[in-house]
């Protein structure tokens, strides 16, 4: 098999690095964005329960229902009935740069509940201390709720990455490219055993490296 | 002295409390028109630079109470004045001004596991908006106060459990209150480092002049650190004042608690309590000038706020007991005869605790 990839690697090599390069790029800016806007996201659903920091049942149960429409819609229907939100962002409606809209769509509200879940794992007593030291609300989430839950963010947003990566093998359905596209178009369709094989050890590596590096990085900020 | 701290106010009012509580009511409503009373008609009055402690079970309500002073808990009704200031008229930044004068201490020291020691004890200077460079000095000074001057680059999960809430007191004293409230502060500590965490309190309590309002259900603490105390029960003070004053009453249920005496089912038994005096002389003149048998059952004699203070159970026997127990009040003994035992109510607090 070694023999046949290195025979084959001046057609396989730019194959499978521009997949990788597709990979990354999706993956990195959806999930730069699903951080930008499912962190506040999560904070108010987090805030807006009742007997927390700032208690609005009424518009805690529309942010519930828009998140849980969001999380159950299949990501291949969600990417079509986006199109033209997408387009109105990005000008274009195929290619890795289109992928980034939905695939930042639909992590968002995944994001947004694991950031909620870690919330309201700091503990009440760390809340009301900082009430009791005369901290406001947005002096709470910023210096208690936020840096208390600092840990459990980075290891939500490392699952929300792994899922993004596997989400962007469907990019491909819009042309979006990427080690999941490469692998059904070049390898299963053709029926190139080698090539659905490298990418899914590509696959393999790259998700490893990532649950590695946020694994590492919670580690380093936990001080529990 | 700590020249963050106000000095012993001069300009306070003297007769005013420097907590002043009245007629405190807080219900709690569960839904579907249940409800309920926290808080029964509270009167609290605490001293400026005392140390007043409220004794009582879980779900007394003791907590509540400590909640109104700061205001994490609104009350239903009443008023709440600290340093004069009408706390329940306060709301938002003024509240939360308000709140920077009172210190608060917690059961499970509610730290921020994200910070070092020092970042800790720096957070409520950040929060009034102190210079950093201001910042460092009084986070050192204050470490230096409470003796972990070589802790501050800690973190919280390498610290013991007294460690902790030595930094929970350091950054309760940061922005110079006047007022300590501790919340059950010692209950998760053990027996020797409760101790010690209270030996700190007085001593911020004497060389600070900071008022302390504590809430326990450990008797230790009573009578370890307390000018004052309250007996509390079902949202309610059963009973209140400064401590030998409660003890010496004849039907102190706070000695009952304190003091725990066993039962003797026989007649003639009294309880004798007496502070600040010794009795051998009293009762063998009881033999002599009354001609009755006193026959001692139990005993025990303790210092409580400086001063001795004894209980005993003494069986009377004789033609004059009567007579005998006049003279013994006369003498200033709190006397209780078995016929007019404590209302049955259950309502002592706890025996357990240091």
């Amino acid at each position: 098999m070694l023999t046949e990839l290195a025979e084959r690697w001046d057609e396989l090599g730019p194959l499978l690095f521009d997949g990788t390069y597709a990979t990354l790029y999706m993956v990195g800016w959806s999930t730069l964005f699903t951080a930008l806007f499912g962190l506040p996201l999560g904070v108010l659903l987090y805030a807006t329960e009742r007997g927390r920091l700032l208690p609005a049942p009424w518009l805690r149960a529309v942010l519930g229902a828009i998140v849980n429409i969001g999380r159950s819609v299949p990501f291949i229907v969600l990417m079509v009935a986006v199109l033209t939100f997408t387009r109105f962002i990005t000008g274009t409606t195929i290619g890795p740069t289109a992928a980034i809209v939905p695939l930042t769509l639909g992590a968002i509200p995944f994001y947004a509940r694991l950031v909620e879940t870690s919330l309201r794992e700091v503990g009440r007593d760390v809340i009301e201390a900082a009430e009791a030291m005369g901290a406001g609300r947005g002096t709470i989430v910023a210096k208690v709720l936020l840096p208390e839950a600092l840990p459990g963010l980075i290891a939500g947003l490392t699952v929300t990455v792994v899922a993004l990566v596997s989400y962007s093998a469907m990019a491909g359905a819009i042309g979006g490219g990427g080690l999941g596209d490469v692998a059904i178009r070049f390898g299963y369709q053709r029926f190139d055993e080698l090539v659905l094989l490298l990418c899914v050890v590509l696959l393999v590596v790259v998700v490893q490296l990532l649950q590695s590096l946020g694994d590492l990085a919670a580690r380093r900020l936990s001080h529990r | 002295m700590d020249p963050y701290l106000p000095p012993v106010a001069r300009h306070v009012r003297e007769r005013e409390p420097l907590i002043d509580v009245q007629n405190l009511t807080k219900v709690y409503d569960l839904g579907r028109g249940r409800t309920v009373q926290a808080l029964d008609g509270v009167d609290l009055h605490v001293p400026q630079g005392q140390v007043f402690g409220i004794l009582g079970r879980s779900g007394a309500g003791k907590s509540t109470l400590l909640r109104c002073v700061n205001l994490l808990e609104r009350p239903t009704s009443g008023s709440v004045r600290v340093d004069g200031q009408d706390m329940t008229a306060l709301r938002g930044a003024a509240l939360r001004r308000a709140r920077r004068g009172i210190g608060m201490i917690h059961q499970h020291f509610a730290l921020l596991s994200s910070r070092t020691v020092a970042g800790n004890v720096a957070f409520p200077l950040e929060v009034m908006g102190t210079p950093r460079a201001q910042r460092a000095r009084r986070v050192a000074e204050l470490l230096d106060v409470v003796g972990l001057g070589d802790r501050g680059g800690s973190y919280p999960a390498q610290l013991s459990g007294g460690q902790k809430q030595r930094v929970g007191i350091a950054r309760a004293l940061a922005a110079g209150p006047k007022v300590l409230l501790s919340d059950e502060a010692t209950s998760a500590l053990d027996p020797e480092t409760t101790g010690s965490i209270l030996d700190l309190l007085r001593r911020l309590n004497r060389e600070l002049g900071l008022t302390v309002l504590l809430i326990t259900h450990e008797m230790g603490v009573i009578k370890r650190v307390c000018d004052s105390a309250a007996v509390m029960h079902d949202g309610r003070f059963l009973e209140s004042g400064p401590l030998p004053e409660l003890l010496a009453a004849p039907d102190s249920r706070l000695a009952d608690a304190l003091f725990p005496l066993p039962t003797v089912d026989l007649p003639g038994v009294v309880t004798l309590s007496y502070a600040e005096r010794a009795t051998e002389p009293v009762l063998s003149a009881l033999t002599r000038e009354f001609d009755v048998d006193v026959n001692i059952l139990a005993g025990t004699v303790e210092t409580v706020a400086g001063a001795p203070y004894g209980r005993l159970k003494v069986q009377l026997t004789g033609e004059r007991t009567a007579e005998a127990l006049e003279y013994l009040r006369a003498r200033g003994l709190a006397v209780r005869t078995a016929g007019d035992p404590l209302a049955a109510d259950g309502a002592e607090p706890t025996g357990e605790g240091a």
